[in-house]
């Protein structure tokens, strides 16, 4: 079993340390992390702060990719929640106080919720395919989030808020225990519970599920719920970082790189099967995938084309026939192509 | 599943009539024939029914196009004109072009993500070469074939490997967009004087109303995707495909070519649109076209097609172009309304028209 899982792991975890130690050929502080006016700081710490929001917005996406599904519309939700916490700041009469945070948060967040329950209305319910359900709003959403914002960058300068994504606690950034909370939270849940195997289940066959006396609707609303609600989290990272909320550029391609972390970490997209520590390791690979293109001296921009190099080199290494090519010994898994043919 | 398998043949059977509706009902007359001889009448109604319900979405749209363009001549002065009509045209040329690429690759079953970073890839190509001296027709050549390669590469790892279309596409996506930041982060500007001829160029037509020369090749793309895919046997075997693999591949016909080209028609249209938004542009730029694949997709599905494939018209298609065109033309008239109404009508229409297919369709079930 643990071989299994080492096996699995194995490629990612390996990639995430060559790319720390090249990172640290190329500066040697890089790996230091010290402390400064009482908080951590270093490349490191770094890496989690700015993939937090990505991490938070795969973890969702894990849990619905492991229900064969997929969730095209978090980029969307993310900036519709931070289109309307910043609205709703912006428009407070007291825009400075903790509780006008507090309310634009939770605001953020029942949307998020909102958003997600309407993606699982229509894949549970109505039966669309997730990727066109979710294409929906995916086309809507930004146009939603500008409509909340008139249109305009909305600057907020609240100091509750702005902790969200630029705050310290314990030495710590609040970003990254947020993303934390939410992993533990998210693992403890699926793993301790029966959830994680009930998704699975739905994500192998939903009718037989169904069959076996899951109420496979629930399960679908409750992963689309959770991803729209971790989309919205993320959504108020990133725009409390920067103290305003950009309907149109807020989360742009976030959902691209959430896909690929969960893609990198080993998840399957046909789905039914998923680990959450992949996609910790995926999402920090991407992160650091950023970071180094920085380190290098290369234009930011040309990072696409890393990530597209290493997506097709992990799909290729993951893909059942280069498998086989590789090692003949390893035998392709009989119960795929079946379970496609299914859908 | 056994229920795949008879929808599968069902489509096969429709599929090698290329799609006229009296095979249909041959084709119910027979299963009905098959499951209960006693009321065959009956049967055949209702498959008669059905054969026309494949066509109801294509026909919705249509009917949606004009009852808008009725609608926006009735609330607004200056509306109903031709070149109204035919500025809609004008304006959607590429993306008539890549909607077709599109309606080949979804009609399979699968999705190109990659369009749109394509166009921008080409346009990119294209005013660099161009500023570089080269002949403009040497640099269409170059960008047609650079897309059909990136096509066929995409294609050929689909294929070979058995990675999902939606995964490999999304990585030609952010391929494609890097590469467009590689050449150049700035934007170039066009000034061959082929490309700019081609900009101005007005065909005159009667009534002083004139196309662009890009509208000619947008149309004999739709007619071309038309022949390919109703009169040829690799059109055949892209709605087979859409409408049951393991049954196309059962029945013999060259699915794995026939998926790989799927993709390298999709890279030469997108390519292809690219030139035309450079004749349209007169400019390359990185961030072009971005977001343009789902443009190009909401136009497929609103133009009728089934994203789970076999079922659609090309002609849905450019209505479906038409239709997202007319509601962007309906907020420049209105002038009060702001520009993001137009990704939430899109949006709005995406969704009518999944839930019409969903009403006409009995293909895709859940639990």
């Amino acid at each position: 079993m643990t071989g299994v899982l080492r096996h699995r792991l194995l490629w990612p975890v390996l990639a995430l340390v060559l790319l720390l130690l090249l990172n640290q050929g190329f500066r040697s502080d890089f790996l230091l992390v010290r402390v400064q006016d009482g908080h951590l700081y270093g490349s490191l710490i770094d890496i989690l702060r700015n993939g937090a929001p990505t991490l938070l917005i795969a973890l969702g996406m894990t849990l619905v990719i492991a229900s064969r599904g997929i969730d095209l519309s978090v980029g969307a939700v993310a900036a519709i929640a931070g289109a309307v916490s910043c609205t709703y700041i912006y428009n407070s009469d007291n825009p400075g106080s903790f509780s006008t945070a507090a309310t634009a948060v939770a605001i953020a967040v029942a949307a998020g919720v909102a958003l997600g329950a309407w993606n699982g209305l229509l894949v549970s319910i109505i039966g669309i395919q997730p990727i066109i359900a979710t294409l929906v709003l995916m086309t809507a959403g930004r146009g939603l989030a500008q409509l909340v914002t008139d249109g305009q960058i909305i600057s907020v300068s609240n100091e509750s808020f702005h902790a969200i994504g630029a705050g310290f606690f314990l030495t710590l950034p609040i970003s990254i225990l947020i993303a934390a909370l939410a992993f533990a939270g998210a693992a403890l849940l699926t793993r301790r519970t029966a959830l994680g195997t009930q998704i699975e289940s739905v994500g192998i066959n939903p009718l037989a599920s169904r069959l076996a006396g899951l109420s496979a609707r629930r399960i679908l609303w409750i992963v689309y719920i959770f991803s729209g609600f971790c989309a919205a989290v993320a959504g108020l990272m990133i725009s409390s970082n920067v103290t305003a909320a950009d309907a149109n550029n807020a989360g742009l391609f976030i959902e691209m790189d959430a896909i690929l972390a969960v893609v990198i970490g080993g998840t399957s997209l046909a789905g039914g099967r998923y680990s959450l520590v992949g996609t910790l390791i995926g999402a920090l690979i991407i992160q650091t995938l950023t970071t180094t293109v920085y380190t290098l001296g290369i234009p930011p921009e040309v990072t696409l084309v890393f990530k597209a190099l290493v997506v097709i080199l992990v799909c290729l290494l993951q893909s059942p026939k280069a498998r086989t090519l590789l090692r003949q010994r390893r035998r392709p898994a009989p119960a795929l192509p079946a379970t496609k043919a299914a859908l | 599943m056994p229920a795949s398998i008879p929808e599968g043949a069902d489509t096969a059977a429709a599929t090698q009539a290329s799609g006229s509706g009296t095979s249909r009902n041959e084709g119910g007359a027979l299963m009905s024939v098959l499951t209960s001889p006693s009321a065959p009448a009956t049967r055949q109604r209702i498959s008669r029914l059905q054969g026309k319900a494949k066509y109801a979405p294509t026909a919705a749209t249509i009917a949606l196009f004009f009852a808008m363009f009725a609608a926006g001549s009735l609330i607004y002065p200056g509306f109903f004109s031709g070149q109204v009509f035919l500025n809609l045209l004008i304006d959607n040329t590429f993306l008539i072009v890549l909607a077709v690429g599109m309606t080949f690759v979804i009609l399979t079953g699968g999705i190109d993500l990659s369009v749109g970073s394509v166009v921008a890839l080409s346009m990119m190509i294209a005013a660099a070469l161009l500023q570089a001296g080269w002949n403009p027709f040497a640099v269409i050549a170059v960008v047609l074939l650079t897309g059909a390669v990136f096509g066929l590469a995409m294609g050929l790892v689909i294929q070979v490997f058995e990675i999902q279309p939606f995964i490999v596409t999304l990585a030609g996506l952010f391929l494609a967009r890097g590469l467009c930041y590689v050449i150049s982060l700035d934007a170039i500007t066009v000034t061959d004087p082929f490309f700019t001829s081609m900009a101005q160029a007005r065909i005159p037509l009667p009534d002083d109303m004139f196309v662009s020369p890009g509208v000619i090749i947008a149309l004999l793309f739709v007619a071309g995707a038309f022949y390919l895919l109703h009169h040829t046997r690799f059109g055949r075997t892209v709605y087979a495909i859409g409408g049951g693999e393991a049954s196309a591949r059962l029945m013999g016909l060259a699915v794995p070519r026939t998926k790989v080209l799927v993709y390298t028609v999709s890279g030469f249209c997108s390519a292809t649109a690219g030139i035309l938004f450079s004749f349209y542009s007169l400019s390359g730029y990185s961030l072009a076209a971005q977001g343009m694949e789902l443009d190009a997709i909401a136009a497929v599905v609103v133009g009728g097609t089934l994203l789970t494939g076999g079922y659609g018209y090309v002609v849905g298609s450019l209505a479906g172009v038409l239709v997202l065109g007319i509601v962007q033309t309906f907020i420049s008239y209105q002038g009060t309304l702001s520009s993001w109404w137009t990704r939430i009508v899109i949006g709005a229409l995406l969704l009518l028209f999944i839930l019409l297919q969903k009403v006409f369709s009995r293909k895709t079930k859940l639990t």
